[in-house]
This record gives structure tokens, C-alpha cells and sequence, in this order.
């Protein structure tokens, strides 16, 4: 077993220096000019160049997504609260919460840049539109999927409907919660970036994404690459922690309900 | 009921059980019928009545609406026709939590409780934990066999193990009517045989009022001191048959009592299910 864990480690690691291997050969052996590709080589000496510009950038980007992700998952589980308490509210605006889901943030991030002064607050509201629906709808399913022979129980001993939610609902609920919770992560950094797209620099502070464009325009390709880089190993290590505390949540659970949350 | 004897009387082994029988029994049904929104007709013209301290099963085939029964009687769903009275507690008020203890199919637990929580439920709801309650449950979880389990997660558990932290839930308020909804039948033979003989040994110390939905007949004639036998849907009682067999009953499977009066009862649900057909 313990071969078996290691490999899991060690396999992907193996593909990936393979990769970036063959890649710095071809670059090198091709000639390729590095505002085209540049060699794995370039791009880690610009991270360790502008490393530490572009973590101040990565702090600006990393604040707005942890904050639309605190923000989906508190209104987003107050909304699906308030869906599971009345089926007529859920009917009348869960419709809504789908439109605002299917519309591209791309399309709305400028209006609600116009709308919000406040910039932080603007790619705070782009970024939590993005990443609160998943946690409405699993959360949402969660809170109705209480075992129907366990609600019988409940009501049999006269529990009051304040005790079905807290003993029961909730509980029932949580693991629907954080497989959302896990979804909205990936997606609130995307949500945070592409507001920062649309938003340019705004104030004082610069985000990564904003350094991504600019590097474009600049053809500093190898920086691109670095904030880049930096971008994807931000969203592995937000998904790697909530996958973490979920199932430490979850460890005592039957094994259903951690495969339930894995979906 | 057709071609069979008119519902007798429970005529008991036990005369200290019989020994109510001058008081008011504890579960009385006039007519009950259930036809469910679907227009499905579960049940129909159901007349029975149940002792305190009886040990009664409900045996029918899978789909005569047994289980529909058990849950009028808990007061979990409503009859479409007729009277459904179950007398616990103060008369003309309802009736207070934990009089009656109800058992699924499936062991119905928590998962994200351990067994002493899942089994302190009851009192949970009630709201009051104290040292009494866990006193209680302690004693409950040591009667079917689960001390030492405490601290277990269901998921830790065998099928059988979650059954009985599922009858010690149901237990640890001491009710004076037990609903039990077919609860060995997803269990193994050997598991099953030995819950048999647990119920047996709990019903026979604490002497509760049973009611035991099962369609083993075997199961129905060991545990019971009556035999209710249900035709298929539309549900009704085609015959009620007293089990004459003395307690306590361990090794009464091999006896020649036992073997005769599982004939009879096979004989009973064979007329019910030939009768349905026709």
C-alpha cells in the first residue's frame, strides 16, 4: 500500500519533469525566441526575478478570492436555507440564481465595475457571482435529502421543526456543502481574474491577472508564464486545503457520504 | 374471512400477560382504510385489536401494506377511512413522546453520530440529557449487546450491529408499544436468528406491547403470541391465530408445537394469497 500511496506522489511528478524536459529540448534545439514559447529555464528565472512583484500582484488576486468564497458560501448557504424553508421561494427565484449563473461574467463585469465604485467591492461582486451558485444548489439538494424514515423518527418523538433542521438537515446537508464549497473555489479565482481582465488597474493595488495582460502586451512572455504559473498553483492549494477539511469533516461519515461529496 | 375460523381470542401461555384483560386494549382499529394520492388502495376494512403486553405480528406478503399499517398506528400517516385509537397517556390528549418506539427496515441511523448519540436521540428531541438519560442509554446499548460500542460510528459497524443500535434507540425511553417494521429482514440468517432471540428475551423482561411486521413465517410463529395474517392489496386481516407456545422459547424451532402451528400459518397465508387471485 505504501508503494501504491508513493507512486500516486511520485508518477505525475515523473510526467511532469519528463515534460518540461522535452519542452526545454525543443525550445533550445528549435531556436524558438522566448516571446513565442519560452524554455522552462526563462520562465523559472523570471519567477525568481520578479518573484517578489508578482506576489505582492498574487496578494491582491488571492484577497478578492478568498473573500468572494467566504461571501458564496455564507449567502450562498443563507439563500439555500431560505429555499429549503419555503418550497414557493425556492420555485420563484432559483430560476434567477441559474440566469445569473448561465450569464458570462465577461458580458456583466463591466457594468458592475460602472455600478460599484468601489474597486475591490467590484471584482468582490464579479468573482462572487461566479462562484455562489454551485454552493446553492448542492447545498440546496443537501438540506432536502434528510432520510424520510429519520424525519419519521424525528416527528414521532415530536421534534419541533427547528430541531429537523439542526439535527438532522443540517448534518445531512454538510457534505453536499463542501463538495460546492470545493467547486466554488476553483471558480471564484477564475471569477476574480476575469474581473480583473475587464477591470484593468483600477486603484493602486495590481492584481495577477492584470500582470498577465500586461506582460502580453509587453511580450514578456517568460513573466506571463511565471504569473501564470503562480495563478494555477494558487487554485491547486485553495482546492487542496477544503478538500483537506472536508474530509477531516467528513471522516467519521459512511463512506456514501464521502463519495457523494466527491461529486 | 373467507374459509377460515373467526378471529379468536388471544389465548396466551402466559397468564401474567393476559392478565389486562379486563382493561382497555392498547391499539383498537374499525375499518381502517389507506388509498394513497396515487389512488393506490393500501389498505382496506382492517379490524383489529391489540392487547397490552401482546407479542403480535403482522404477516402478509411483501406489498399487502403492513408497513402502511404500522405507520397509522404510529401516528406517522393518516387513514383515508375509519378509526385508528391508540390509548397511551392521558386520555383525549396526545400521546406523549417516547410511549411508543418504532424500528425500520433499515437500521435508520445517523451517520455522523456515534452509536451512543444515535441512540440518545429520543431524549435529545426530548431535550433533556442528564445523567439519568445516559444511564439509560448505557443500559439500553448493554441489552442488545453494545457495550463497549459507545464511541463506534455506524459505519464501523456489521448490518446486525446497526440493527441493534437501532432497537436500543428505540428502547431507551421504555415505551409500552413497539413498532417493528420488518427489521431482519435485509440480515443474514444467522444474524437474524440471533436477533430473534434478543427481541425474545426483551419482550419477555420488559414485556412491552409488540407489534412485529414480518412475511417469514417461521419468524412470525417464534416470536409471537398472536399471528394477525394479511391479504394482498388491497390490505386486510384474513385470519387471526393465538401461538400457543410456552416461554421462554429457546429451542422451540426443533419442537413439534412449533412445526405443527407454522403449518397452520403457512396454510393461513397460502388461503390469502389463493383467495386474492380468484
Amino acid at each position: 500500500m505504501i508503494g501504491q500511496r508513493a507512486w500516486r506522489l511520485l508518477a505525475p511528478l515523473l510526467i511532469g519533469v519528463v515534460f518540461l524536459a522535452i519542452w526545454e529540448a525543443v525550445v533550445r534545439w528549435r531556436g524558438i525566441p522566448p516571446y513565442i514559447l519560452p524554455a522552462p529555464s526563462a520562465v523559472a528565472q523570471s519567477l525568481w526575478v520578479d518573484g517578489p512583484s508578482l506576489l505582492g500582484s498574487l496578494l491582491v488576486t488571492l484577497r478578492i478570492t478568498l473573500a468572494a468564497l467566504a461571501a458564496a458560501a455564507l449567502i450562498g448557504g443563507a439563500i439555500a436555507l431560505l429555499f429549503s424553508l419555503s418550497r414557493v421561494l425556492e420555485l420563484s427565484l432559483f430560476p434567477y440564481a441559474v440566469i445569473l449563473q448561465v450569464t458570462p461574467i465577461v458580458a456583466i463585469a463591466p457594468l458592475i465595475i460602472i455600478w460599484v465604485r468601489e474597486p475591490f467591492l467590484a471584482l468582490l461582486v464579479c468573482a462572487w457571482i461566479v462562484a455562489f451558485f454551485p454552493i446553492v444548489s448542492n447545498t440546496t439538494v443537501g438540506l432536502n435529502s434528510a432520510d424520510r424514515n429519520l424525519l419519521a423518527l424525528f416527528r414521532l418523538y415530536g421534534a419541533s421543526p427547528g430541531q429537523i433542521l439542526l439535527y438532522l438537515r443540517l448534518p445531512t446537508a454538510l457534505p453536499y456543502f463542501l463538495a460546492g464549497l470545493r467547486i466554488s473555489s476553483g471558480l471564484a479565482l477564475i471569477g476574480a481574474v476575469v474581473a480583473e481582465f475587464v477591470a484593468g488597474t483600477g486603484g493602486a493595488e495590481t492584481g495577477l491577472a492584470f500582470r498577465i495582460l500586461e506582460a502580453g502586451y509587453r511580450l514578456a512572455i517568460p513573466r506571463l508564464f511565471a504569473a501564470l504559473f503562480l495563478l494555477s498553483l494558487t487554485g491547486i492549494v485553495i482546492y487542496l486545503l477544503l478538500d483537506w477539511l472536508s474530509r477531516r469533516v467528513l471522516q467519521h461519515w459512511h463512506e456514501s457520504a464521502a463519495t457523494a461529496a466527491e461529486e | 374471512m373467507r374459509g377460515l375460523p373467526d378471529p379468536t381470542p388471544p389465548n396466551l401461555s402466559l397468564p401474567d400477560v393476559v392478565g389486562s384483560a379486563g382493561t382497555e386494549p392498547i391499539v383498537q382499529l374499525h375499518g381502517v382504510g389507506k388509498r394513497f394520492a396515487s389512488g393506490l388502495e393500501a389498505l382496506d376494512g382492517i379490524e383489529l385489536s391489540v392487547a397490552r403486553g401482546e407479542f403480535l405480528s403482522l404477516l402478509g406478503p411483501s406489498g399487502c401494506g403492513k408497513s402502511t399499517l404500522l405507520r397509522i398506528i404510529a401516528g406517522l400517516s393518516e387513514p383515508t377511512r375509519g378509526t385508528c385509537r391508540v390509548s397511551l397517556g392521558e386520555p383525549g390528549k396526545p400521546i406523549p413522546s417516547g410511549r411508543i418506539g418504532f424500528v425500520f427496515q433499515d437500521p435508520t441511523l445517523m451517520p455522523w453520530s456515534n452509536v451512543a448519540a444515535n441512540a440518545e436521540l429520543p431524549f435529545r428531541i426530548a431535550g433533556r440529557v442528564g445523567a439519568e438519560e445516559r444511564d439509560r442509554v448505557a443500559a439500553a446499548l448493554r441489552a442488545v449487546g453494545l457495550a463497549g460500542f459507545e464511541g463506534a460510528y455506524p459505519h464501523q459497524l456489521s448490518g446486525g450491529m446497526r440493527m441493534r443500535v437501532s432497537i436500543a434507540r428505540a428502547l431507551v425511553t421504555d415505551p409500552e408499544l413497539l413498532l417493528l417494521d420488518e427489521p431482519f429482514a435485509a440480515l443474514d440468517e444467522i444474524t437474524r436468528l440471533a436477533l430473534n432471540d434478543d427481541l425474545l428475551r426483551l419482550w419477555e423482561t420488559r414485556r412491552p406491547t409488540v407489534l412485529f411486521v414480518t412475511h417469514s413465517v417461521f419468524e412470525s410463529v417464534y416470536l409471537s403470541t398472536r399471528i394477525a395474517v394479511m391479504s394482498p392489496r388491497p390490505g386486510h386481516i384474513v385470519a387471526d391465530l393465538p401461538v400457543a407456545l410456552p416461554h421462554p422459547r429457546e429451542g422451540a424451532r426443533t419442537s413439534p408445537g412449533y412445526a405443527a402451528m407454522c403449518e397452520t400459518v403457512s396454510g393461513a397465508l397460502g388461503m390469502a394469497m389463493t383467495d386474492a387471485r380468484t
